[in-house]
């Protein structure tokens, strides 16, 4: 795919430019990464959209890795017709599961950080409202983590009916 | 009355010597004009709107923790659920992931991606058809409602023919479709695009070319181009401001680029680029678009296989992780699959179209009144579904 | 000649204060609340029916030939619903606001007639009573409103008491302009003035009646809370407005109302433009005016039909144009329909100053006719266009359709 070759090409560029910044590069998978640490996101965040023009976040995703921790996935775009993506993936730890918001660069990252930390448990350090979006507010635990047990009772309305 | 542009947006509620009282108001989440069950907290300076907070999770149904306990095709079921108007371009999206996932192992046949093309395009009709009908509602005309859903019934009909289902149609299965098209389907699908393209000029008298509809959209909601952008706004919303970003055409998936269409962007004919009645404009001319590609694929559906023989009852996409977006009818629709190789999904997220459409809603009405936000949550055109999974 | 309820007032004069008020009562009040529970019942089944129509349905179709007492039927339905008044309502406004609204569609019916003889009270101040107790309907929906401690029914009742109260003005500006054209605010003298040949109607008496009775009719409209103009209960905004926590009676009640005022305002429409009891016919006009009794049911029918008419039109806007904006509704009402209402009374007043005196030898009248030919042939053509615009359509029925092709593939 050309599309395939534009995204290593774009690897390329951020790994040449932000050499330290980037932890790892996986090209061989289906969809090639970059891996960068938490503590150098807003950076690398802001490098992408001001520098390479990936103006869209497209999705956040949060992956539980079990022992290795928690993962964001971020899909960015570029809004052209050439539509040029780059994932990144953040790995934090389940103890310390922090990584900078990104609010601020995209809109669009508000609404998903809150998804993550409602779902997953990622804490996104300085978001302005960081609550729960699609749990109700006073649920207890992070549902899409793999240790997660579902509550028998929920305002005395039984679950696990089996 | 469309000759008054500023009337709406003038900052009453800050200039001083109107200011009133400020008012809390709860819409939703049951509101007739909330489109199912969003809740919007509007503070208000009598009907003047000073800001809004929408809050969803309502419908939230744990589509993503579902998909990690059933298998792969089990759950293309539950994708008909996130986005039902548009149930098409859900397991559409979702297969192609999967499909991804197994690395080029599946080949989707050509007949097959004709039948998505045809089924996603036609169900691209119905969900504008709705779209604009229930705008049209919004606005206070009840009657092209009921003329939309007359339109759209066919097509029920005609999904209802192919699929057995006529809203969560399971159809579109990872590696081709559920079922093939008899010649009759073929012949039924034909007479409706010629059946069809006249009562565009029905909508169009109802609606578009009405100087209280175009009143009351045109200079409403306007959304900047950057607002769009940063904030993910996609399909008719980011088209309505001008900006022609549609998959279809910029990254052909299927065999999109085989077909002659346009990409339908707003031009502020009525007000300001990028309003309600842009957005809302879009919509109808994309169905003609659709329409036509729709009659291009009926014209050239090949023979041939209609799933790959390769999907079994259980498949086992290899080990990996893959992430792939098609062009629904409310925007992109994303999937992020993660597969360790069993035979459930690791990890399935669903990046939902409407749940970055409604995002910029506090955005783009501030300052209207009440009445305008209605009218901007209408021309968003969200289904819940999908905003809260 | 007097009014027909002078024979009872002369039956009952010696019966003292109690014998007068029952016959007043009887003769009176009881065939008029009848007759508006009819109006009310037949509208609402017109509308349903009306709107089906113009939506490709059928309608009610149940109850009674074509759904004819499906009212009736839910009129019972709703009188046996409980009658839920929401906590922390202000119980008495409460349940004083259906009442006050309906008193105030109800008690205009006085001077409302239905032929030459058949009127309540022939006050001589006829239409301004008609402006000024037309508007108690809207200190009840104000009432209803506030009353629901509702958010949403407060902005009804808030919208409501802006619309009415606007619209009173331009209401009033044609009303002044046929006073000024009758010289008289009776009703009856109204119509009486109205007499001879279609083009002697006000509708077509000078060339800016037409525009008047423009802004009556979009007026009455927002008076009636009707669309474009249902802004006060606007369904999709509000949830239903002013009547969001009204079940069961009271809002039947209110719904009478709407529909009893749709009349009155149609049959005020028909009385103050359209000739009232007048077929428009002189010669059968000055036949029928030699029968009290034919004159009176002719009359009555002329009206009825003139009324139903315009309460036809008025559905027919509201199942199809949008609604407007509370700013937009008032820049209608202030800028374009008060200034308009204006000149076109001092035009008209004009007009009939140079044209309508008696000396010129029916110099007015020829004036009429020609106005009459214009509006027709120009009505005429607008329909014709739309008509030739609209034939492109293809038919509603994709059934019909497949026939045309000569295909079957069962598509319902």
């Amino acid at each position: 795919m050309a599309d395939k070759a534009a995204r290593k090409e774009l690897i390329e560029t951020v790994q040449a430019s932000l050499g330290e910044k980037i932890a790892e590069v996986d090209r061989d998978v289906i969809d090639p990464f970059v891996r960068v640490e938490a503590k150098d996101w807003p950076e690398v965040a802001l490098f992408l959209r001001d520098r390479c023009g990936l103006d869209y976040l497209a999705c956040l995703t949060s992956i539980d890795r079990g022992a290795d921790g928690l993962e964001a996935v971020y899909g960015i775009e570029r809004m052209d017709a050439e539509r040029l993506q780059i994932t990144v993936k953040i790995l934090v730890s389940k103890d310390e599961p922090n990584i900078p918001s990104v609010e601020d660069v995209w809109r669009t990252a508000d609404w998903h950080e809150r998804e993550a930390w409602d779902l997953m448990g990622i804490v996104f350090t300085g978001h302005h409202n960081l609550v729960r979006i699609l749990c109700a507010e006073d649920w207890e635990g992070h549902p899409l983590r793999k240790d997660y047990k579902s509550p028998d009772y929920y305002h005395g309305i039984r679950n696990n009916v089996v | 009355m469309s000759s008054e542009p500023a009337s709406t947006t003038t900052d009453f509620a800050h200039s001083g010597d109107l200011r009133t009282e400020e008012m809390l108001l709860n819409m939703g989440p049951q509101h007739p004009a909330t489109h199912g069950v969003l809740r919007v907290m509007v503070r208000t300076d009598g009907e003047m709107v000073i800001d809004c907070e929408p809050h969803v999770g309502y419908l939230h149904r744990c589509f993503e923790k579902h998909c990690e306990s059933v298998s792969w095709l089990q759950s293309v079921l539950y994708t008909d659920r996130l986005d039902y108007l548009t149930a098409m371009g859900n397991n559409w999206g979702y297969c192609m992931a999967v499909e991804r996932l197994f690395g080029g192992e599946i080949e989707v046949p050509e007949r097959a991606e004709y039948l998505r093309v045809i089924c996603q395009e036609l169900n691209r009709v119905a969900s504008h058809l709705l779209a604009i009908g229930t705008y049209g509602m919004d606005i206070g005309a009840i009657t092209p409602f009921l003329y939309c859903f007359r339109e759209r019934e066919k097509i029920l009909y005609i999904f209802e023919t192919i699929s057995g289902q006529r809203l969560n149609y399971n159809y579109i299965r990872p590696g081709g479709v559920a079922y093939d098209f008899t010649d009759d389907m073929v012949t039924m699908i034909g007479e409706f695009c010629e059946y069809f393209r006249p009562k565009m000029a029905e909508y169009n008298d109802l609606l578009s070319s009405n100087q209280i509809f175009k009143g009351r959209t045109a200079n409403v909601g306007v959304l900047p181009i950057e607002t769009a952008i940063s904030y993910g706004c996609t399909g008719p919303v980011i088209r309505g401001s001008g900006v022609p970003r549609d998959l279809r055409k910029d990254q052909p998936y299927g065999v999109y680029d085989r077909f002659d269409f346009d990409v339908v962007v707003g031009s502020g004919e009525a007000g300001t680029l990028g309003d309600c009645f842009d957005r809302y404009i879009c919509r109808v001319r994309e169905m003609e678009q659709s329409i036509g590609i729709v009659e291009q694929a009926l014209a050239d559906l090949p023979g041939g296989e209609f799933r790959s023989p390769k999907i079994k009852q259980k498949i086992r996409p290899p080990k990996g992780e893959a992430y792939t977006r098609i062009e629904n009818s409310r925007g992109e629709v994303g999937f992020y699959l993660v597969s360790d190789g069993k035979d459930v999904a690791y990890r399935n997220k669903c990046r939902s179209p409407s749940f970055h459409n409604i995002h910029v809603l506090p955005e783009i009405s501030r300052g209207h009144m009440v009445a305008d936000l209605i009218a901007i949550i209408g021309s968003m055109d969200i289904v819940l579904g999908e905003v809260d999974r | 000649m007097g009014d027909f309820f002078t024979l009872v007032d002369w039956a009952v004069e010696d019966a003292g204060f109690w014998g007068r008020l029952i016959g007043v009562v009887a003769v009176w009040a009881v065939p008029i609340t009848v007759w508006v529970s009819v109006v009310g019942l037949f509208s609402i089944w017109l509308e349903r029916k009306v709107s089906a129509h113009i939506q490709c349905r059928l309608g009610p179709m149940e109850v009674g030939p074509h759904g004819a007492l499906q009212t009736l039927a839910d009129g019972i339905k709703l009188l046996a619903k409980e009658d839920i008044i929401p906590q922390g309502a202000d119980r008495f406004l409460f349940a004083l606001a259906p009442i006050l609204s309906f008193v105030g569609s109800f008690v205009v019916f006085a001077v409302v007639p239905f032929g030459p003889h058949l009127i309540i009270a022939d006050l001589n101040l006829g239409i301004y009573f008609l402006a000024a107790i037309g508007s108690i309907e809207a200190i009840g929906v104000i009432a209803a409103g506030w009353a629901s401690n509702n958010k949403w029914s407060v902005f009804g009742a808030v919208r409501a008491a802006t619309q009415v109260v606007s619209y009173e003005i331009p209401l009033s500006l044609s009303l002044v302009t046929i006073a000024c054209l009758a010289g008289t605010l009776s009703t009856i003298g109204i119509v009486e003035s109205q007499a001879g040949w279609i083009w002697n109607w006000f509708l077509f008496r000078n060339p800016f009646m037409v525009i008047s009775f423009l802004i009556f009719y979009i007026a009455s409209l927002a008076e009636c809370k009707r669309a474009p103009f249902d802004l006060p209960e606007a369904e999709s905004e509000l949830v239903s407005g002013f009547h969001t926590e009204y079940s069961g009676m009271r809002f039947a009640i209110f719904f009478l109302a709407e529909y009893a005022a749709m009349y009155v305002v149609s049959a005020m429409g028909a009385v103050l433009f359209l000739g009232g009891w007048y077929t428009g016919i002189e010669p059968l006009d000055s036949w029928l005016t030699t029968s009290p009794v034919l004159g009176n049911v002719v009359g009555a029918l002329a009206i009825i039909t003139k009324a139903f008419f315009l309460v036809f039109v008025q559905m027919w806007l509201r199942w199809t144009l949008p609604r407007i904006r509370l700013d937009q509704m008032m820049y209608l009402c202030f800028k374009v329909l008060v200034p308009v209402g204006m000149v076109v009374f001092m035009a008209a007043a004009f007009w009939q100053g140079v044209f309508g005196a008696p000396d010129l030898g029916g110099l007015g009248s020829k004036f009429g006719l020609a106005w009459f030919v214009v509006v027709v042939v120009g009505t005429t053509l607008w329909v014709k266009k739309t008509i030739r615009r609209t034939k492109g359509y293809a038919s509603a029925n994709f059934l019909e359709h497949q026939a045309r092709l000569g295909h079957d593939v069962g598509v319902s």
